[in-house]
């Protein structure tokens, strides 16, 4: 089943190297788990009226709510599952993880609210990148493939999801893209995910970075207001550097905010119009796969 | 509106630990949820319903403890009270403090019958 909030009829146009999109619905039920279906129904004929832990997790009380045997009464039981609300995706995450480290790819997942200019960033980054790594692009939309298309322009394969109403990638809808895009090894795989500065921080696709993008035309104060975004990147592009003559944007203070979110965030000050910033961009994508190849290497 | 797939996600697990213990109906699920989580509560249970419809938890009530945020403030070497994500401790105003509680997202129990 198809995770995404309030359709659960997400499609993948899978349209690797031409622009004929052909609409692949994902309707069906797809579970990933083994059905695990060990009734064990063991029956416990000695009489106990009072509360009792059970050693498979059950908390018995006295098979029914009232610790009566009668039948047709209610047998209302609590049983502890203390999982979290995010480990299906979580695992379907670490699924995309292991394949994207067998073959070697290295995956950053792009975040930003819309109009950041995350898709031109991308197209000039793949141009400035495609000579020394091959790339491949997984887009996030609610609706089109107008992303895609100005991706495959690069001559990069791109892969458009839409989301429908979906707010954000899953690692499940990442998954099933992976299988069809294909990346291959040694290459570097960027997932556009939808223009939301909220929901897709809490979704884990299985990338080696989240990378989140801000333009100067947004506010200094956006890492303190979507806090938990810029808490779960490991970069913050500061994009449309090209504008700030224009502006009153402080950078010093934007970049504070950013960091005092997240202490740890490494930033890059760009233009993807005057292509301002972009070598360093460049030189940090090839520096951190080969750290993360190294990394994976030594287990 | 990302509780719409959270919601999903909790419905999703319950019914799979319910067919584990061949109940018939879930009548009540219990979840942890931080104060400084990203996710609204009222949200949760206004998804959960509509989720939950047609399903063997349909008509099952949602408990929701809020798990009061706390932190680790590196000045103060003491767990603080925070109220709000990445905010500052309440004793010396500085911004070093490591969450320690208040980002629970999980299904503790269920009710099943």
């Amino acid at each position: 089943m198809c995770s995404v909030c309030g359709c659960g009829e997400a499609t993948i146009a899978l349209d690797k190297d031409k622009a004929d999109a052909q609409a692949h619905d994902h309707g069906h039920p797809h579970d990933h788990d083994h059905p695990h279906d060990h009734d064990h129904e063991h029956d416990h004929d000695h009489d106990h009226h009072h509360q009792h832990q059970h050693e498979d997790g059950v908390v018995d009380y006295g098979k029914g709510i009232a610790g009566a045997h009668v039948p047709g009464l209610s047998q209302e039981r609590i049983v502890r599952i203390e999982r979290d609300i995010l480990s299906k995706n979580d695992a379907y995450a670490r699924d995309n993880r292991r394949a994207l480290a067998a073959s070697n790819v290295f995956a950053l997942n792009f975040v930003s609210s819309p109009g950041s200019g995350k898709t031109t960033l991308l197209v000039k980054t793949i141009e400035a990148l495609k000579e020394r790594m091959a790339v491949t692009v997984i887009e996030g939309d609610q609706q089109t493939s107008n992303d895609a298309e100005r991706i495959r322009a690069t001559g990069a394969p791109a892969i458009q999801i839409n989301t429908g109403k979906g707010c954000h990638l899953d690692a499940h809808m990442v998954g099933h893209a992976l299988e069809t895009l294909a990346p291959p090894p040694g290459s570097a795989l960027f997932i556009e995910n939808v223009g939301n500065l909220v929901c897709p921080a809490a979704f884990d696709l299985g990338e080696a970075h989240k990378v989140v993008v801000l333009s100067v035309t947004e506010g200094e104060d956006k890492p303190l207001k979507y806090p938990d975004m810029f808490a779960a990147a490991d970069l913050l592009l500061l994009n449309k550097a090209d504008l700030l003559p224009h502006l009153d944007f402080d950078v010093g203070a934007c970049l504070a905010n950013a960091l005092r979110v997240n202490p740890r965030l490494q930033t890059l000050i760009v233009s993807a119009k005057t292509g301002e910033g972009l070598a360093a961009f460049v030189a940090w994508i090839e520096a951190s796969a080969a750290r993360r190849a190294a990394d994976m290497a030594r287990g | 509106m990302h509780e719409m797939s959270l919601t999903e996600s909790i419905v999703e697990i319950a019914l799979e630990e319910a067919r584990k213990q061949g109940a018939r109906k879930v009548t009540r699920v219990f979840l942890d949820v931080g104060a400084l989580s990203h996710v609204e509560p009222e949200a949760l249970e206004f998804c959960f319903s509509a989720v939950a419809a047609g399903t063997a938890a349909e008509g099952a009530k949602l408990e929701i403890d809020r798990i009061a945020g706390a932190g680790w403030c590196l000045d103060c070497e003491r767990t603080v009270a925070l109220a709000e994500r990445f905010g500052a401790c309440p004793q010396c105003g500085c911004y070093r403090v490591q969450m320690t509680a208040g980002d629970e997202l999980k299904i503790r129990e269920m009710e099943i019958d």
